[in-house]
């Protein structure tokens, strides 16, 4: 699972670090979101769906099966293809 | 079972339509039956002007996070029950009001205040106001208005304390705010409203700029890139959206939880209070008029075009009560209170960039106060038939006039 964040979308909801503190943080100056890990565990995946479909501003994208930690993709994302 | 297909153009939803007073906890009737036979209904405002009425959980989010429907209420076809107050926003918007970039730029200068880290280390504080409101409420007393005593004291010192708004002052801004959410008072009386609290937060920013205190008033007076009516119009937003709605969900809460003592007793575990609060703000969803807006490109809904400078008025209230969302075969109704729900993808708080800042500080609010409310007062009972409890469907945050209680 890959996770990025788009600062400039983010409105401080703060409903990431609400549900998924472990992954999200707030900036402290204005609220917007900012992520405290690159490689998640499974047993994070939910939480961090959830997050992901919060997001009032669309500030979260979650890709599925990319990450190290699951194992699966990052086998082939050097192939080129 | 029998399906009725959609005839948008017989029957237009007058808005704001009346509540059902035997359901005073649910939507107004005619946007629940809108919502059975589509997400897109058709409506007229009072003025008889057309609009759109969304009423379906997909849509609603859509419509509130979609840049091609704005916020700016000074846009000419911008959906008001009162068009008189168009001017009134014209003058002094506050960024609930507005498009980015202008809406990001002020929002941005308050969200540090609201953190969710900040508002954790703020329980202790909050705690400490909801156990003297209690005691002032109890000392000597066996029955009180839960709104005058509590409901609306403890949001209120807590912005005032944030703000650094005098809590002296609170009938003067309780009583102005109230006539700022009323949808059918007249403009001249909600422009001297307004006015009148401009002027005082006007007047208090001026004060701080000279003598500042640890408060998001003289933060944002001592900044260079605002002006005085900006930071009024902010203050403005804070103090009412501060007050009125956590104070609001104190009262029907309490009503809710009164009438279901099975669900109440769920209380009694701390852990369940999260899960319970998120129930409570789906379920009762104060806003019941919804959240206006205004299409400013054509954009496909359901099936249904809506046209560039066409209104539109997003149903938290039916969207929060969407079957196929937060039904389950385990669990009550969706029309119905269930603690044990997950109702952590509710819209009470609105969605989209414009979603209410303050959510932090309203769940811990709702939390301790709830929470301390029932335990303490194990109790707690209606001093009133049911049928004598006073709402307000006139207000755009929705809510009890008055909760006679007893204990």
């Amino acid at each position: 699972m890959q996770v990025s964040v788009d600062r400039d979308r983010c409105c401080s909801s703060g409903l990431c670090a609400l549900n998924a503190p472990e992954i999200f943080d707030q900036d402290e100056q204005d609220g917007r979101v900012m992520l405290r890990q690159t490689v998640f565990r499974p047993g994070q995946f939910a939480d961090i769906r959830l997050a992901g479909e919060l997001c009032p501003c669309g500030a979260i994208t979650v890709t599925e099966g990319v990450s190290p930690a699951d194992g699966t993709a990052d086998a082939q994302a050097g192939t080129g293809s | 079972m029998t399906t009725t297909p959609p005839t948008p153009a017989a029957t237009a939803v007058p808005l704001p339509a009346p509540h059902d007073n035997r359901c005073p906890f649910s939507p107004p009737p005619a946007y629940t039956e809108a919502a059975r036979t589509s997400s897109v209904s058709r409506a007229e405002l009072p003025d008889g002007s057309p609009c759109w009425l969304v009423t379906g959980y997909p849509e609603v989010r859509t419509v509130l996070s979609d840049r091609r429907f704005s916020a700016d209420a000074r846009h000419p076809a911008f959906p008001l029950f009162t068009p008189e107050r168009r001017e009134l926003f014209a003058e002094n918007p506050s960024f609930i009001r507005l498009d980015d970039p202008e809406h990001a730029r002020l929002r941005r200068m308050v969200t540090g205040d609201f953190l969710v880290k900040r508002v954790e280390a703020m329980r202790p504080g909050i705690q400490e106001i909801v156990d003297e409101t209690l005691d002032r409420m109890t000392d000597g007393a066996t029955e009180a208005d839960l709104v005058g005593s509590f409901a609306l004291p403890v949001p209120s010192l807590v912005i005032c304390l944030l703000l650094g708004v005098p809590y002296e002052d609170r009938e003067m801004f309780q009583s102005l705010s109230r006539t700022l959410l009323n949808t059918f008072a007249g403009v001249g009386e909600i422009s001297r409203a307004n006015d009148e609290l401009l002027d005082y937060l006007g007047g208090l920013a001026a004060h701080k700029k000279e003598h500042p205190a640890e408060d998001i008033l003289s933060r944002l007076a001592a900044r260079d890139d605002l002006t005085l009516r900006e930071i009024a119009a902010t203050g403005i937003l804070l103090l009412v959206a501060g007050h009125e709605t956590t104070a609001n969900m104190i009262g029907l809460s309490t009503v809710l939880l009164l009438d279901r003592p099975e669900q109440k007793a769920k209380l009694a575990d701390p852990a369940a209070l999260p899960g319970a609060v998120e129930e409570l703000l789906r379920h009762t969803t104060i806003v019941h008029t919804g959240l206006p807006r205004v299409a400013v490109e054509d954009v496909e809904l359901d099936g249904t075009l809506i046209r560039a400078g066409e209104g539109v008025f997003a149903m938290l209230s039916t969207a929060n009560r969407d079957e196929l969302m937060f039904g389950g075969e385990d669990r009550l109704p969706a029309d119905d209170v269930d603690l044990d729900r997950d109702a952590r993808r509710h819209l009470a708080f609105g969605f989209g960039v414009h979603q209410c800042l303050g959510q932090p500080l309203a769940r811990a609010e709702l939390q301790i106060a709830l929470g301390t409310l029932f335990h303490r007062l194990p109790g707690l009972r209606l001093a009133v038939p049911h049928s004598e409890l006073v709402f307000r469907p006139d207000s755009v945050v929705y809510g009890l006039k008055s909760l006679p209680v007893a204990w």
